[in-house]
Parts: structure tokens; sequence; C-alpha cells
């Protein structure tokens, strides 16, 4: 078949089940968006390059797809750079396209040109510059292959304007054949057998669960591996989700913004099982602490992350879901009564700080999740965006199921969670989809309401105003004796009103009593709502 | 810190030094040298890391770099059991009054001598890095002008070798 290469663009878009892109359109792309037009795949026109990439990674994440967006050359392509990066450290499988120019001008700074392969490869998994149109099937199922394989994440392909009119004959791989990309599965029966023994050894064990085990699907093998052993488990922030966040036997979310049980199980483990983790610092600090007291298994599919930042005990190379299925088959149960009574003690010592709610002149925002958490289903899905209102979310809201808490973990970029709710609506349909915002990340990314309002998206969307950049302003009264430097933002614009332009239905409410109600109301539809809730400055995060 | 030597098979693209500079320089690892060409297989280039590190860092390297797409394989050379060259060109100076003596060294070395000029000589030398160095020193009495080196190369002794597909004895 003979085409063009933005045709074959599409058509191979079309062959790797491509639902949906989010893209933005400008002069080095428009072959490829000329082809669009005889395309049923859908495209999402965003406000900013980086709504549609966000939006390609709330999509993935909810789907367990390959998020797929689309920009032109030059400022379009470094307007996805923030994005690109976000989904390389939350490991989250998306192909951005971009359009490059003309071949025979590169690195001649001619307008719009910029080196996107140059720019992104410290933050992506890999990336193309298109040379000849007749490499295009190939690399497209190259990096959709790439992409969401081994351990996920974003995949760039640079295509110059003149390859996307250049014609080929068309045929798309069945198979890919990267010398250098052949990701393990397989766990070592050897080391999962040495799992088992220090697992029947330990007096203290707990597993700490990543983002890997929601990313290979594996929380259902998770909550067999601990139903039937009795381990405790302990979550990082990319890891909300992997197990119900109200089983007996889930601490919560370890680390400097985590809960006290959650570290003291940690710090007074013998055997810690670090599974799709990687042992980032917002975690564990100090991991000489822990290894000093505790044997240490990691289970991932990245070899690079197992020694990385903590000393290794027992690795273990491969997907966690078919190591945990090998496990759950020779694991015996544990007897650990002790250990759990001591952690049971120290849960309950240190329970969630839930103040009294009644009486209020602000919303307290740890009162707010609390109460969504009971209107919410188990496949509700919430987003969160960056400071003091994403660890709330984590710590606060019920999580039920894995896909369903969509935050950025590894880079905390402000702005994702707007643009992701979109992606995430789009991914699920009807179900619940609600973004829960500060004032400044929401600001970050306010226009996508024009993309929500355009598609129709229900997203519900909840801002806790305090009018600050909370979490900056926490650490300059803690930390730097209250002097507070640029974190005020009393200037504010009325948020229903903002969102009454763009034709949403919203509120305000400045206390608890109206909390309930509230939520009631934005839960009773299908439609865009903006819930702007007053919160007190000096709540703090924890 | 001690020097380990790492031969890298990766694809023959473009953009795939900048890669592996862009990996080291991003995580602070230290290349001593590098020195790349083309294999017995045109579709396959070859590396020769020389990096400064203890274990820890030299497995570091190891796996961020089996992490490239275009890497294809990866082994540390033993040192007793790989031989290793770097070829270096020095330009020194030479009198009539010195030129005999600095022909002495050279030959002591088996170094070679590639270009003659009325107050210059250039000498070519291969060999591991000490031998080279040693060269320099034993140079520098006359003073260097210009000094190029190419890093080091290396490959192991007898029926082993790396190739795309296996690295095992034949
Ligand atoms: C893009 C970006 N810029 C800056 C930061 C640093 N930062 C972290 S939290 C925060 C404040 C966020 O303010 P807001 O969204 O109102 O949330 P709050 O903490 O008030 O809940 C800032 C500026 C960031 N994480 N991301
Ligand atoms: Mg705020």
């Amino acid at each position: 078949m003979r085409l063009t290469g933005a045709k074959a663009i599409i058509k191979a878009l079309e062959m790797e089940n491509v639902e949906v892109m989010f893209g933005y359109p400008g002069a080095a792309i428009c072959p490829f968006y000329d082809a669009l037009l005889d395309s049923g795949i859908r495209h999402i026109l965003t406000r900013n390059e980086q709504g549609a990439v966000h939006a390609a990674s709330g999509y993935a994440r909810v789907t367990g797809k390959t998020g797929v967006c689309v920009a032109t050359s030059g400022p379009g392509a470094t307007n996805l750079i923030t994005g690109i990066a976000t989904a390389y450290m939350d490991s989250i499988p998306v192909v951005a396209i971009t359009g490059q120019v003309s071949s025979e001008l590169i690195g001649k700074d001619v307008f719009q040109e910029a080196d996107i392969t140059g720019a992104t490869a410290p933050f992506c998994k890999h990336n193309y510059l298109v040379k000849n149109v007749k490499d295009l099937p190939r690399i497209i199922k190259e990096a959709f292959h790439i992409a969401s394989t081994g351990r996920p994440g974003p995949v760039v392909i640079d295509i110059p304007v003149d390859v996307q009119n250049r014609e080929l004959d068309f045929i798309y791989p069945d198979k890919v054949d990267i010398k250098g990309y052949k990701p393990t599965y397989k766990g070592h029966a050897q080391q999962i057998k040495r799992v088992a023994e220090a697992l029947e050894n330990a007096k203290a064990p707990v597993i700490c669960a990543g983002g890997g085990v929601v990313n290979a699907n594996a929380s259902g093998e998770l909550l067999e591996l601990v139903n039937k052993s009795g381990i405790p488990v302990v979550t990082t922030m990319m890891g909300i989700g992997s197990l119900p966040s109200k089983h007996k036997l889930n601490l919560g979310m370890l680390g400097s913004h985590g809960l006290y049980a959650a570290n003291y199980a940690v710090h007074n483990a013998d055997l810690l099982i670090i599974m799709g983790a990687r042992v980032g610092d917002r975690a564990i600090a100090a991991t000489n602490k822990i290894t000093e007291k505790a044997k240490i298994i990691h289970i991932d599919i990245d070899p690079a992350e197992i020694g990385k930042n903590i000393e290794v005990t027992v690795p273990v190379v491969g997907d966690v879901k078919l190591i945990l299925k090998d496990l759950i088959d020779i694991i015996k149960p544990l007897t650990i009564d002790n250990w759990l009574d001591t952690i049971n003690k120290v849960k309950s010592e240190h329970p969630l700080k839930n103040r009294d709610y009644t009486d209020s002149n602000t919303v307290n925002p740890k009162y707010l999740l609390t109460v969504l958490s009971e209107l919410t289903g188990e496949d509700s899905i919430i987003t969160t965006e960056v400071g003091q209102n994403q660890i709330w979310s984590a710590n606060y809201y019920n999580v039920r199921k894995a896909r369903k808490f969509i935050t950025s973990g590894g880079m905390g970029t402000m702005g994702y969670g707007l643009p992701a709710a979109m992606g995430a609506k789009i991914g699920v349909g009807k179900e619940k989809v609600i973004v829960i915002g500060g004032d400044g990340s929401f600001q970050m990314s306010m226009q996508e309401m024009g993309t929500i309002k355009q598609n129709k998206l229900g997203v519900k969307i909840i801002i806790f105003n305090n009018s600050r950049l909370g979490m900056v302003r926490e650490i300059q009264k803690v930390r730097y004796c209250g002097r507070y430097s640029q974190v005020l933002l009393d200037e504010n614009p009325d948020f229903v009103k903002l969102a009454e332009a763009y034709s949403f239905r919203g509120e305000r409410i400045s206390t608890n009593a109206d909390v309930k109600d509230a939520l009631a109301r934005m839960l009773s539809d299908d439609e865009p709502y903006l819930l702007e809730c007053i919160v007190d400055p000096e709540e703090p995060t924890l | 810190m001690a020097k380990h030597t790492l031969s890298v098979l990766v694809e023959n693209h473009p953009g795939v030094l900048s890669r592996v500079a862009g990996l080291f320089s991003r995580r602070g690892f230290n290349i001593d040298s590098l020195a790349v060409g083309v294999t017995e297989n045109p579709e396959v280039s070859r590396m020769t890391i020389v990096v400064d590190g203890d274990d820890y860092i030299v497995e570091q390297v190891s796996k961020q770099l089996n992490k490239l797409i275009d890497v294809i394989k990866i082994k540390q050379l033993d040192k007793n059991d790989s031989v290793s060259r770097e070829l270096a060109l020095i330009k020194v100076n030479a009198t009539a009054a010195t030129r005999g003596e600095i022909i002495q060294i050279v030959e002591i070395f088996r170094a070679k001598i590639v270009d003659v000029s009325k107050n210059t000589l250039t000498i070519e030398i291969s060999g591991g890095t000490d031998k080279v160095a040693a060269l320099e020193d034993m140079l520098k009495q006359f003073g260097i002008k210009e000094i190029v080196r190419t890093g080091t190369i290396a490959i192991e002794r007898g029926n082993k070798y790396i190739k795309v597909t296996n690295n095992d004895e034949e």
C-alpha cells in the first residue's frame, strides 16, 4: 500500500488500536493533521501541549494502555517536556509524536526548530528522529513496544515535515526485534525460593509496594499474598491503590509525608520486601538505618533500580505479577503475631489527625476527603495536583483499587491533575473522575477547562483554596523561621465565576457543615463541576 | 579509585555516542577515556570505556548503560585476561644536540618517529596507558609541544570474544 508518511503514522496508530490522542497542531505537523481528517481516531485539542501529554498520561494510567500525544516542532515540542519528564519519573507508557522542521534544514536554526530528541534524552525511555520515511512503520511499532513493555515510560518520535509528505510502501511489522531491548519477565526460581525462605525466618517482615505493582496489574496477587501470609504492607505514593487503603494490613503511605505506623514498620522490620518501587528519597531517605536492622528483598522489572538506592540481600528481577504468583504458590502462612500486635498498637497510638470538624469557618480538607470517600464508588477516580492537596489526598482519601489514584509522584508536577483527569475521564467513560487541586496548581493548567467544555468531559474539580502555595509556605514556616517569600496568592480569581465563564456549574463553600451536601450536588450528574473550598492556610499537611 | 574497562556493543546509529556521554554526565560518572569504532558487523559499533570508580559505580554504569535501547551488550574486561592499548602522537622539541638522545629513547620504547622537522620530532607510540605515560615522562625534558591520545581500546585474550549473540568461549 502506497501511503504518505503522514497517512502511515495514522495507519500505524490504528494498527496499535489507539482510540484517542491529545494534541495541538502547528505547521511542522500539518501533514499529520491533514491525514487525521480521514481517520476514526478521536483527537482532543488541548489548550497547551503540556495538557496533552498529561492527559495522555492520565489516560494511560487508568486504562493501562499507552497514551498518545502530538505536538508541532519547536515550542510545541518543548511544551511537552515537563509532561514527558513527569511520565518518565512515574514510569507511564506514553508515545509523543512531534513534528520537526524539514530534514534538510535541521541544524540551521530555522523557524521553530528545536532539538527535541536531544532535549528529552535524559528523561524519556527512548526517542527517534525519523530520517527516512521507510523507517516509520518499524519505528512506530518499536515505540509502542518500548513504551508499554518492561518498565514502561515515554517514547518520543520526532518526524520532519518532509518525511510526513514523502511516500512509502506501507507494511506494518507484526513483531519487533530490538537487539538491545529484551526485558526479563519471569523471576529466577532460585531467587524466589530465597525470598520464601527469608520470609519463613522473618519475625518482623513488611512489604513496600510501589507503582510497579500498579503498572504490572499485580494488585490481585499482592492481595492474595498478603491474605495468605499475613505480612503488613506500606505503599509509596505511586503504590497507593495497589492494596485497598482500608485493608487491615495496609499501614498506608511511608516516607516524609507518610503515616507514622508505616514508617515505624519499615524502620523496625527485620525483612523489607520492596516491590515495584525505586526507594526514592521521599519514601526512604536514610537507607542505611533500615539495612542495619533488616534484610532487603527487592523485586523490580528494572535491574538498574536494584542496588541503586539501597543495599539488597535478595534481588529478584522480573515482572512483579509473575513473581508474586510464583511466590504465592510456595509461601506458607507466617506466625508473626507479636509483630502485628506491635504495629497495631503503634497504629492506634498514632491515628490520622482528625480534628473536631463540627464548628468552622473554613473547610477542613482532611474532613472533606473523608466524606468524599463515602460518596464515591470503588471505581471512582481521583487525580491530584501537587502540594498539601496531594498529601491530604494520599493520606485521607480511601482508595479501593489500583489505577484509581492518579498523581505525579516522582516529579511532583503542579498542573498535572486537571489534564490528567481529562485523559482519565476519556479512558473510563461514565465513572466519576475528580481532581483535587490547590489554588496554585490549578492555575497552572486551568486553561484546560476549555478542553473540558469543548469535549463535554464530566470532570469534577475540587479546589482547596488557601490563597497560598501552601506546601512551600509550610516549609518556610517550619524551616525558614516564618519568613514567607512569594507564597501568597491573595488576588486569586473568583474560581466559581471562572467556571461560569466556561459554563460549568460550581459553588464555593467555606464551612464543614456544607461539605456533605455540596459534594452530593457535585456528584449528582456527569457534567463538569467546580467546587471551591476555602481552606485555612494554617492547616498542616500532616 | 580503581579503573575498570567496559566493552560496550552499541547500534551503529547517529546519536548513540551522545546518549552514552549524556548518561555519564547526568549521573555523575567519571569517564577516563572512551573510544568508539565500527565492528566486523557494520550495524554494530564497539565502545571501550574506562571508568573510574568503585564496584558500586561500575555496576551502576553497566546497569544504566544497559537501559539505553541502543546498547546491545556490555562486558567488563578482566585486566589479566585482556590486552589493552592506546595510541599517542607526541610532538617534541628537537635540536641537533638532543635529536640523537630522543631517537634512542624512542627505540627503547619501540615507538616510531613519524614526522621530522628542523626543530621537532613527532613520535607515535602504542601500548598500555602506563607505557605511554612513561614515554611522555621521558620526553618532558625536551619540551612536549603537543600530545594527542586515542583513549584505550581493549580485547579479551584467547578464544573469548564479545558478539551480539554470545560472549562465550568457542
Ligand atoms: C511546576 C512546579 N513548580 C513548583 C513546584 C514547587 N511547589 C510544590 S508544592 C507548591 C505549592 C502548591 O500550591 P497549591 O497548588 O496551592 O497547593 P497547596 O500546597 O496550597 O495545597 C509549589 C510551588 C512544583 N511542585 N511544581
Ligand atoms: Mg494553595
